[in-house]
């Protein structure tokens, strides 16, 4: 059955100057949407600019604003809401942010907002544009609650590949594989899992995929369930911290990319994904690993043991990172705090670059690898001044959002 | 007659007014519409490529936000050719509006820069200003040797 086209409104200032507009369409069309402009007279622009009270200079910020107005109202109708601007530009990025904030505190509207460059490509903004349409095409299956039945899910990331089992709630098989060959590497997780669990692929009631690789795996394995990990990796988050309820906040940082995420009720509102450069992400921990020569499953307990204050890293970049971890080490300070420096480095990234862009509201729940590294736990909680929740499995928490979501096929099937 | 660049260059009324006065516009005019159905006021009137933002290097830095150097690929050229200038400041919606105040900055930089004549106006706010506004641009044009 054709799925019903998801209408997403464009708040925007510049994507067409940046010749990027085409490529939003493009992203928007490759997950049945379709992005309109809101249709505005001129005196509602006058007027939903003036009644909004942020007094911007740009012409079409007013616009964007009067017509994020117009969406809160409800004298223009949507399905979800794409925010953009020009990258470096200080006057859309008070814009953007102020307007995800208006829309998410005064409607249900998901909103995602990005800043471009002329080099941004529809690739980019598709796993954005997919998880839109998923929130709001699939509210009632991302409801979910329970997992029912046999299910697997499987999570192909940058880095890892992950698939779980799961039975009546309970998770019974897991698998984990560093991601070499996408298939390859899913075959043999699939198989640790369902060694584990003690059941065949023939017992399963539903299958689902997420990560980078769940188009391949998913048509390869015959999926019922194929959804980008925003959406997934909240709906797992929030499970398996039983948080599923009110608001809370998903982080997860990755190994090419990180997630940051707001939650409601476990249906992402607003979220943002990203980083500026490995240096924000888990490619620079096992980079640090591996240069004070211990297994990165080692680096949380050590950097546990440092002192990070002493030690200057900015890892902003992953070249100047990796030159003020050498410069650490040749000025003689310790393994622990050169870890606990690292791990402080990257939470900062991520806290600056991403979580500036969220509404943080309690529960913070780290998921995914990086989560197990206790170090930059620490540092997160620090930052953000709060007891961050890492809920058990966290490092499958793609799989199990999958398999807890795909159970909703068990029962059509 | 002198090529005149106008500002906001999407004013047909600008536009019509210096054609009147015998002179050639350098603006992209756009028709007065009472609903905004596109992304942007000014929306451009072809569809731009990345490459347009790569060409306004030319007027504006790489740190500069993409959308002001793929307007310049639009503008910079036209300034380049300008003889003589319009700038009207804070104008209304409907009579032209540009979408992005930072390149209005700069466009006012460039222009002020090519030591030509140049007519600024603040947008009239009532009909008495508005019949001064249409007289000190008429006298402004006509003094360019322009047809009165």
């Amino acid at each position: 059955m054709k799925e019903e086209t998801v209408r997403i409104a464009q708040l925007s200032c510049g994507p067409e100057y940046s010749g990027v507009q085409k490529e939003i369409y493009t992203a928007a069309e490759a997950v049945g949407a379709e992005v309109f402009f809101p249709d505005l007279s001129l005196s509602d622009i006058r007027r939903n600019f003036r009644d909004f009270g942020l007094d911007v200079k740009s012409g079409d910020l007013k616009l964007a604003i009067a017509r994020a107005v117009a969406l809160v109202e409800g004298s223009a109708e949507a399905d979800a809401v794409f925010i953009a601007s020009c990258f470096r530009c200080a006057e859309a990025a008070i814009v953007r942010n102020e307007l995800r904030r208006y829309i998410h505190e005064h409607s249900r509207l998901p909103v995602v907002s990005y800043s471009f460059t002329e080099r941004t490509t529809s690739g980019t903004l598709l796993t954005r544009m997919e998880a839109l349409t998923t929130i709001a095409r699939r509210r009632a299956l991302l409801a979910r609650e329970r997992q029912t039945g046999l299910t697997m899910g499987v999570d192909s990331g940058s880095s890892t590949t992950k698939a779980v089992i799961m039975q009546d709630n309970e998770i019974i098989g897991t698998g984990w594989r560093p991601t070499t060959e996408v298939l390859t590497s899913a075959d043999e997780v699939i198989s640790l899992a369902l060694e584990e669990a003690g059941v065949t692929r023939e017992d399963l009631d539903a299958v689902g995929t997420t990560g980078y690789g769940r188009f391949l795996i998913g048509e390869r394995i015959g999926a019922d369930l194929i959804q980008e990990e925003l959406t997934v990796n909240s709906k797992g988050a929030v499970f398996l911290a039983d948080c599923q309820h009110g608001p809370s906040t998903v982080i997860d940082i990755g190994g090419m990319d990180n997630k940051a995420i707001s939650v409601l009720d476990g249906i992402p509102g607003t979220f943002t994904m990203g980083g500026i450069c490995a240096g924000a992400s888990g490619r620079f921990l096992e980079m640090t690993a591996k240069r004070l020569g211990v297994d990165i499953t080692e680096l949380g307990p050590l950097a546990m043991k440092g002192m990070g204050e002493d030690v200057p890293m900015n890892s902003y970049c992953i070249v100047f990172g990796t030159q003020s971890l050498v410069n650490a080490l040749a000025e003689g300070h310790s393994k622990e705090n050169v870890a606990a420096a690292a791990c402080h480095s990257v939470a900062e990234q991520v806290f600056e670059q991403q979580l500036q862009e969220i509404d943080i509201k309690e529960p913070v729940v780290m998921v995914g690898g990086t989560s197990l590294i206790q170090g930059l736990v620490r540092a997160m909680g620090n930052l953000l001044q709060t007891e961050i929740v890492v809920p058990h499995h966290s490092q499958y928490i793609g799989s199990v959002g999958a398999a807890l979501l795909s159970s909703g096929f068990v029962e059509k099937s | 007659m002198a090529e005149v660049f106008i500002y906001p260059a999407t004013s047909l009324i600008l536009s019509d007014l210096v054609a009147r006065f015998g002179h050639k516009p350098l603006g992209t005019a756009l028709s007065v519409r009472e609903r905004i159905q596109t992304a942007g006021l000014d929306s451009p009137p072809l569809e731009m490529t990345p490459d347009d933002a790569k060409k306004g290097l030319r007027w504006a830095a790489v740190e500069v936000p993409s959308g002001v150097r793929g307007r310049m690929s639009l503008f910079g050229p036209l300034i380049d050719r300008a003889e003589a200038a319009i700038i009207v400041r804070n104008p209304d919606f409907a009579f032209g509006c540009m979408g992005c105040a930072r390149t209005d900055e700069l466009v006012e930089f460039l222009v002020k820069q090519k030591k030509i004549p140049i007519l600024e106006l603040d947008y009239p706010a009532d009909e008495e200003e508005g019949i001064i506004f249409v007289r000190r641009v008429k006298e402004f044009l006509t003094g360019l040797g322009g047809s009165s």
